[in-house]
């Protein structure tokens, strides 16, 4: 096992592994969110579902953190073995001129998506935790609609999340058809791969950033 | 043409080094890069000051030697060309012009531009073959009937002169590239597949040893080799390791 994660290719492919599976994971999130744009009704109760589901809560929940946590953490330990790996920097380096910015900076864009996983978790999950667990209160499938538009109320609360909206869509426009390279995909099927990767990746935190907005711009009026 | 180099200077392994300018008169545009650095040894030398050390032999495009970082790109600013291969005519009049060594912590500077790359041997050494018996009844290798693509593919990776551009492009001095196009040019083949769990596990640990980077898929290896070695071979080096670790 410890041989195991001594290989660089094994380390990349953790990399891969547990980055989609927050791709998955992402799609599902969004999925959701997104209801709460269109019907109010269908986005209480699936968040409520999400909520209570003792599958969801005790199996996918830890899961989800354990892979958020496996994925970082390895980002991390990259970027320390690679920076070694040039112990002495050149005086002249022009990256730009064999491989695209996001390629070459997905520690930037990770760290900074990991401050707002930071933030979200303390905006929704601690307050979710706090509700059910230390409060103990009851079970309510009406309260997700009006506490989520709530959230977006502050501009700079709106205006934070587009920002990490906007550094997720470039890590992923790199990671997503990465992470199929590192599986050792890399056949007639690349192409779409790559075009695929493309659209997921501006599509899906586009979307993000509209629900945000829109909830900051259709406050629920008392 | 007028140039002002800067070109690292080091005098052995442990010293520290420096860069130095060089203002070169009356470079000629059909000149190599390689012969315009003999005009300016030439100088150095007629005025008694050490020349620069840089590695070249075949001049030709083949041996892999002639390996150095020229304006932040392994080879310069070309394509597909090693330095050797490099010509004047791709700089202008009054270009500065900085010259420094492939930098990793696995290609440890010797002197000047040259630096040491056995550990491309090593990982070579590693599993790089074919083991052949030589008892005098050896198999003829063409006695097996080879398609026309795969044969193709296999000598496109043997086509990997070694040079270290890869390395030397990659933001994580990572040596996939390499590796990969030495695994690959055997596991296609028949010949090679006898061996080929071993190989692919000796290599990646012995690349893994030497202390280069790991890969992230930026893709600046295959735009900066000189032989046009593609992200297809570490795709295919990551399935033939994959397989191997779950056959153990
Ligand atoms: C928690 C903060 C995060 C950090 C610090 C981080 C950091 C990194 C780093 C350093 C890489 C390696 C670069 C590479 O191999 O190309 C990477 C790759 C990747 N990341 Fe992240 N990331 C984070 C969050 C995410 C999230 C939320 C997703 C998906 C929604 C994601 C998806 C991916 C994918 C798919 C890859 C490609 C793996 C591969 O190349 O094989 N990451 N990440
Ligand atoms: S893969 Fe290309 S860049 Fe790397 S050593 Fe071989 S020829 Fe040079
Ligand atoms: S001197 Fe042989 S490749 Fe340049």
């Amino acid at each position: 096992m410890s041989g195991l994660i001594k290989s660089s290719i094994v380390r990349k492919v953790v990399m891969a592994l547990s980055g989609l599976f927050l791709v998955f994971f992402l799609a599902q999130h969004f999925t959701i969110n997104i209801t709460s744009v269109i019907d109010p009704e269908t986005f209480n109760t699936w968040s409520h579902f999400m909520g209570y589901n003792p599958l969801v809560q005790y199996l996918l929940q830890p899961i989800l953190i354990a892979g958020v946590i496996i994925h970082f953490v390895m980002g991390f330990v990259l970027e320390i073995q690679n920076n070694k790996a040039r112990g002495i920097k050149y005086m002249k380096y022009k990256g730009s001129a064999n491989a695209p910015w996001v390629s070459r900076n997905m520690i930037i864009s990770g760290a900074v998506i990991l401050a707002f996983i930071g933030l979200h978790m303390y905006d929704f999950w601690v307050h979710e935790m706090a509700y059910k667990y230390i409060e103990g209160n009851p079970e309510d499938p009406t309260r997700y609609y009006a506490e989520t538009v709530e959230k977006f109320e502050p501009i700079w609360r709106t205006v934070i999340y587009i920002i990490s909206f906007a550094l997720l869509a470039l890590h992923l426009l790199h990671g997503f058809s990465s992470s199929f390279q590192t599986m050792g995909v890399n056949n007639k099927y690349t192409p779409a791969i790559k075009t695929f990767t493309k659209a997921f990746a501006i599509v899906i935190p586009l979307g993000f950033a509209f629900i945000a907005i829109y909830h900051h711009l259709n406050p629920i009026t008392h | 043409m007028n140039l002002n180099l800067k070109i690292w200077r080091q005098k052995d392994a442990t010293s520290k080094g420096q860069m130095v300018d060089y203002p070169l008169k009356g470079v000629e545009e059909d000149m190599s890069f390689l012969e315009m650095l003999d005009v300016l040894n030439e100088q150095l030398i007629n005025k008694g000051e050490e020349p620069i050390e840089f590695d070249h032999d075949c001049r030709e495009g083949i041996c892999g030697t002639c390996s150095m970082q020229i304006n932040g790109q392994p080879h310069g600013p070309d394509r597909l060309v090693t330095v050797c291969q490099l010509h004047m005519r791709s700089f202008a009049d009054g270009d500065t012009i900085v010259i420094e060594p492939f930098r990793a912590s696995a290609f440890p500077v010797i002197k000047d531009l040259i630096v040491d790359r056995v550990a491309f041997d090593r990982i070579q050494q590693a599993g790089g073959f074919v083991s052949v018996n030589t008892s005098g009844n050896t198999l003829d290798a063409n006695a097996i009937p080879i398609g026309k693509d795969i044969a193709d593919t296999a000598f496109n990776s043997a086509t990997c002169i070694g040079c270290g551009a890869c390395v030397a492009a990659c933001k994580n001095a990572s040596a996939m590239l390499f590796t990969s196009a030495k695994v690959s040019q055997f596991a296609l083949l028949p010949q090679g597949q006898v061996e080929a769990t071993e190989r692919v596990q000796n290599m990646v640990r012995q690349m893994d040893l030497e202390g280069f980077g790991n890969c992230t898929n930026t893709g600046a290896c295959e735009v900066e080799c000189p032989k046009g070695i593609s992200l297809e071979n570490i795709a295919r080096m990551n399935r033939e390791y994959l397989s191997a670790t779950v056959k153990g």
